[in-house]
């Protein structure tokens, strides 16, 4: 199982190992990770589960999709590592991937 | 009410409109072609409920082919209204979000009734205000204000927690995000209530023109002087500082008057009705609800999941319009360009197909924040979570204080078909 990697903004670490195939947005929620509220459940629709991708994993994750850069782009506290993680797919590939949760979220 | 009722209204013109009204009738009895769910006594009197139920299961993308609003589609369904918001690019917010179309003689603009990109440019320079961060800042702020309003509540009398409660706490956050001065801070919701009021004989306005007037004359003039002394001010945390020095929006106020009014409006009656109207309705459906207000009793700690709840179940602006750029086929029905689709959330968030047990008020759902209220996708509200916090607040306060609000006579309701509240809820406090 793909293991992933929530760094809140104060540093705090914590990882959860994920199903393939499910959102990183699932993990978090599943796991009460506290900063994804993803009060929309995961339709690209509400912009709650705002994550930084880790510079590292940048290429392996990909650039978010249109419908995405829509809805992140009203937040002025976007990065070019922004993504929406109800968007990123959990698969082998992103075993270990890291993600950073903003502070404005909280 | 009988048969023959007729809705009379002093329209936009002056003139009395008659149309057949739904109100006291079974919805079962009047054919789904007549259906006109935008008369605003359904709402005041609070029988829309049926309607809305017909149409989610019998024809959830409705055609009303006349309405005082003229022609309009009405959609119902939780997953529709979500599809509609994530089409944009066909569905516009211009000319503007609420059924009602702009006034002939006063037509401002504001950034929830713009396309992209103007609306995210605007929107940006003033969404960091209610953003969470600043937010942990002004909590300490808002607690000291809901405990002297809860503190000065006359035990052992009959009040109206709509004035002393509601009215009296939105009014205060809102002179803070602007940094209005405090001493006059009746003026700004007295100029929401003038920006969303229906006109007519018992109303505070009682035409549009009148409206026109109070906002072009006193409320405009009044925001322009606290924009001109800010615009070269101390960076600040405030809306208007925020609007007056960011490259976006800094000329607004000399170059485009009427977008400038529009804004202000939007972000006095975005913060003002919607919470208002949360916290009134809080209070009745705990009273409705007597098993649900034991458990919040018995653990404080539900006050996190019973404010969303709040949220859904009031659904405190009943829609949001959007105007078709394009003919579009929709569940079916053959929308054309020009046409108004009508958002009726107070009917999503009634959707058995997307909610459990939608009818019920539950404090402790699983997913609580599964509702439509706020809207979806780049016009969601971006206060959801200054308004959760205002809840969240007086609701810690109250239970500290009050083993009781209990609510003494009937609510009179708003007479709107887009603001849907409160104007009056007697209670009596019950010190613990």
């Amino acid at each position: 199982m793909p293991k992933i990697t929530f760094i809140q903004h104060d540093g705090e670490e914590i990882a959860h190992e994920a199903e393939n195939g499910l959102s990183v947005m699932n993990i978090a929620v599943d796991n009460l990770v506290s900063g994804i509220d993803a009060d929309c459940g995961g339709e690209c629709n509400c912009a709650t589960c705002h994550v930084y991708v880790d510079e590292k994993w940048i290429e392996a994750v990909g650039q978010p999709h249109d419908a995405e850069e829509a809805i992140m782009s009203l937040n002025p506290d976007r990065k070019p590592t922004s993504r929406l993680c109800c968007q990123i797919k959990i698969k082998d590939e992103l075993d270990g991937l890291v993600v950073h949760l903003p502070e404005f979220q909280f | 009410m009988s048969e023959t009722t007729k809705t009379a209204e002093v329209n936009s013109s002056g003139a009395v409109d008659a149309r057949t009204s739904m109100v006291g009738k079974d919805p079962y009895d009047v054919p789904l072609v007549d259906y006109d769910v935008s008369q605003r006594e359904l709402f005041r009197s609070n029988t829309m409920w049926g309607f809305f139920e017909r149409l989610r299961k019998e024809d959830p993308v409705h055609y009303c082919k006349d309405s005082e609003f003229g022609p309009y589609w009405s959609v119902t369904k939780f997953d529709d209204i979500s599809a509609i918001e994530g089409n944009p690019g066909v569905f516009s917010s211009n000319p503007s979000i609420s059924i009602q179309d702009p006034l002939e003689n006063f037509k401002v603009s504001m950034f929830i009734a713009m396309d992209e990109p103007t609306h995210g440019n605007q929107r940006r320079t003033v969404q960091g205000a209610v953003a969470p961060r600043n937010l942990a800042n002004m909590e300490g702020l808002i607690r000291e204000r809901v405990c002297t309003i809860l503190d000065d509540l006359p035990v052992g009398e009959t009040f109206d927690w709509v004035e002393k409660v509601s009215v009296e706490l939105t009014t205060l956050m809102l002179a803070t995000l602007f940094d209005f001065p405090m001493e006059e801070r009746e003026k700004l919701t007295y100029w929401s209530d003038v920006a969303t009021a229906t006109p007519g004989p018992d109303s505070i306005i009682k035409t549009f023109d009148d409206r026109a007037r109070i906002l072009t004359q006193e409320c405009a003039p009044a925001f322009m002087k606290l924009w001109q002394e800010r615009a070269n001010g101390e960076p600040k945390f405030d809306l208007i500082s925020m609007m007056a020095q960011a490259e976006e929006t800094k000329n607004m106020a000399a170059e485009r008057p009427m977008e400038f009014i529009g804004n202000i409006m939007l972000l006095i009656v975005g913060g003002n009705d919607t919470t208002r109207n949360s916290i009134s309705g809080s209070v009745l459906f705990l009273n409705e609800n007597p098993a649900e207000y034991d458990k919040l009793l018995a653990n404080p700690e539900l006050v996190d999941t019973m404010v969303p709840e709040i949220i859904r179940y009031q659904t405190p602006l009943t829609h949001m319009r959007r105007t078709a750029n394009e003919d579009f086929t929709f569940q079916g029905k053959d929308i054309k360009k020009g046409d108004k689709v009508v958002m009726w959330y107070v009917s999503g968030n009634r959707d058995g197909d997307a909610i459990e047990n939608p009818d019920a008020f539950i404090i402790d759902r699983a997913r609580p924040r599964h509702h439509v209220s706020f809207g979806f996708g780049i016009h969601r509200c971006m206060g959801n979570r200054l308004a959760e916090m205002q809840l969240r607040v007086l609701w810690e306060e109250i239970l500290k204080r009050f083993k009781k609000i209990e609510v003494v006579g009937e609510p009179e309701r708003s007479y709107s078909n887009f603001v849907k509240g409160y104007t009056k809820l007697p209670v009596r406090v019950h010190p613990i």
